[in-house]
């Protein structure tokens, strides 16, 4: 086990996500505009909406520590292996300089944030993936982030939710990514097997070896409205079956409606949902 | 480049084949026509060099064959992917065929469907009851066709998982075949929950207590593959490949385009050898020259005899110490 990250460096993280300067003297941004709606809305409107499009309701990705802050209890954050960094196994072209490129454009080290902190009052072992770094993709380093917390949480008895954002493997990792299915997978198994509560909220998007490993696994299921959620991508299908994918397909309210979703969480409820759920297996 | 020294080799194959049969024919001929008279049995008998013309033949056809058989001695990777969806490759019924006896089929999920791109059951591995299943693919299109190319759906992988666990409820070891282009990627396969299926497989996978022994035969491409492969041992044949996805389909989302295949095959590090430097492969199944498809035989004897090694060895741990170490191999990786 790491160390934990220094509580106090958490409100900045969420305040760089939020693109906030940190320096007053900088200007900041007044107006969002929305990517699917195009209208322009005031960024305050935005931040009080939970970054769902005041004009629109389209959910807009957000970043792994600033969906932390909107659900731990404040100052009950702490970081678990955030000295894990990111590799280059195969030694792949341009991958490094890629990685670096995402480093710097989300501050984060990696896609995957896991954290320790308590959720209305109760200790939750809370994993984040993070689709604005390599969008999410499942590298070696994002598996061994997943199943250390996952074993953290078995060891010490916590509840577990997990936020999946992916766009599958992390293909210049090759079959190093492909075998984090396995080993998340099997530490997922590990937590249940030990009578754990595992709470899967699946965000845009969700595909590939994330779907078809540790999201696929919770005992309760959540997920953010019309976040695509599939194992193959949408493209992918098309062209297998030479037909155009019905309206709606492989969207959050699809996978409700065929029986893969328990419940289909704003934004806004998710923190007080989560508590709900989590007293509910206190008895 | 393979593809045409192996095609030159099959029709040399195809020449030698039709010349041992005129030779046979002919020497039949010769002992009828020798035992007429004494007179024509001494003159055979001082002439025999010039009878055999066609085996002079053969001779010298057989080196022209070594000859060209050297040239897949060492095979750059996109050369094994061609080797390893080769038609004419062993697939699971040739394995089954040739390494187990009492072969029971089992079909169906017995949920909703029956999926044949997934082919198992329970048989005998050296006397052994064993559960064996695998991805199947067929040597003519038709078959191909029937079988969906070796592509599951979520029905197969639920198959695959309902014959694992009446293994892990008998004790039977199970032993896995993996030869896939992918998951099927369709949309009823999507509605069916692709992803479901194979997550719940690779959780339930690393709970057994009973040995798991994978063997990738063709091709291993993504999860599509890894569902039916988290096992104890991993075999791997020379010019099998295993990779996160297709050459095709990583060219394709790394460079957007899909023809750049081959220089794909360079770089992902899919070949047998690459897999046992990862830690993922535990031993790699000598081929004949020229791939697995040019002699059944001299596969399944190295296989049968890795197999049961392998085999022999995992039946002497506890069944607490099999699910242990097939969850450390797989703890360790990344």
């Amino acid at each position: 086990m790491g160390p934990l990250l220094n509580v106090s460096a958490f409100p900045i993280k969420v305040k760089k996500e939020l693109g906030e300067n940190l320096l007053k003297k900088d200007k900041e941004p007044v107006f969002i505009t929305c990517k699917s709606c195009g209208r322009r809305a005031l960024k305050r409107d935005w931040q009080n909406n939970y970054y769902v499009c005041p004009v629109c309701g389209k959910y807009k990705s957000i970043g792994a520590y600033y969906r932390l802050s909107l659900i731990l209890d404040s100052g009950s954050f702490h970081e678990l292996n955030a000295d894990l960094k990111a590799n280059d196994p195969n030694d792949f072209p341009e991958y490094k300089d890629k990685l670096s490129a995402q480093k710097q454009k989300t501050g984060l080290e990696e896609a995957a944030v896991t954290a320790v902190g308590k959720i209305g009052g109760h200790k939750a072992v809370t994993i984040v993936l993070d689709s604005r770094f390599f969008m999410g993709s499942m590298s070696s380093i994002v598996g061994e982030k997943v199943t250390r917390a996952v074993e953290y949480a078995t060891n010490k008895h916590l509840p577990l939710i997990i936020f999946s954002a992916s766009g599958g493997a992390r293909m210049q990792e090759g079959i190093y990514s492909l075998m984090q299915m396995a080993k998340t997978a099997a530490a997922i198994e590990e937590f249940s097997a030990s009578g754990g509560l595992y709470i899967s909220y699946l965000t845009h998007p969700t595909t590939g070896g994330v779907t078809a490993s540790f999201a696929s696994l919770g005992d309760i299921t959540l997920a953010e409205p019309g976040a695509l959620i599939g194992f193959a991508g949408p493209r992918v299908i098309e062209q297998t079956i030479h037909k155009k994918l019905p309206k709606g397909f492989q969207r959050s309210e699809y996978l409700e409606s065929h029986g893969f979703v328990d419940m289909i969480v704003e934004r806004s409820e998710m923190k007080s949902t989560l508590k709900k759920l989590i007293e509910l297996h206190k008895g | 480049m393979i593809e045409k020294i192996l095609k030159k080799v099959e029709s040399l194959d195809a020449e030698i084949e039709r010349l041992k049969k005129a030779q046979t024919k002919e020497t039949g001929e010769m002992v009828k026509e020798a035992f007429r008279s004494d007179e024509i049995l001494e003159a055979i008998e001082e002439n025999y060099e010039s009878w055999d013309e066609h085996g002079k033949q053969i001779d010298k056809l057989k080196r022209m064959r070594s000859s060209f058989l050297e040239g897949c001695v060492t095979l750059s990777p996109d050369e094994k992917v061609y080797l390893a969806r080769h038609i004419e490759r062993p697939h699971i019924d040739d394995f089954i065929e040739g390494l187990f006896t009492d072969f029971f089929e089992q079909k169906g999920d017995h949920l909703f469907d029956e999926d044949k791109s997934i082919y198992g059951g329970i048989a005998r591995f050296h006397g052994i009851p064993v559960t064996v299943l695998g991805h199947r693919k067929g040597h003519t299109i038709e078959k191909n066709m029937e079988y969906n190319f070796g592509m599951p759906c979520p029905e197969g992988y639920r198959k695959a998982l309902r014959l694992m666990n009446q293994a892990e409820k008998f004790g039977r070891p199970i032993i896995t075949f993996i030869d896939t282009p992918g998951a099927y990627p369709g949309l009823e396969a999507e509605e069916h929950g692709q992803g479901e299926a194979i997550a719940v497989n690779l959780a339930k996978m690393s709970q057994f207590h009973v040995p798991v022994i994978s063997v990738v035969t063709g091709e291993g491409n993504s999860g599509g593959a890894l569902a039916i492969g988290v096992a104890n041992r991993i075999l791997m044949l020379e010019n099998a490949v295993y990779s996160i996805l297709s050459p095709e389909g990583f060219a394709s989302i790394l460079w957007k385009d899909s023809d750049r295949h081959k220089e794909a095959c360079r770089l992902m590090k899919l070949t047998a050898a690459d897999l046992m430097e990862a830690g993922v492969a535990d031993e790699i199944i000598d081929e004949p020259i020229g791939g697995a498809q040019r002699d059944y035989k001299t596969v399944m004897r190295n296989l049968d005899e890795a197999l049961f090694r392998h085999l022999k060895e995992l039946k002497t741990m506890s069944p607490s110490e099999i699910k242990n170490d097939r969850q450390l191999k797989y703890r360790k990786i990344g």
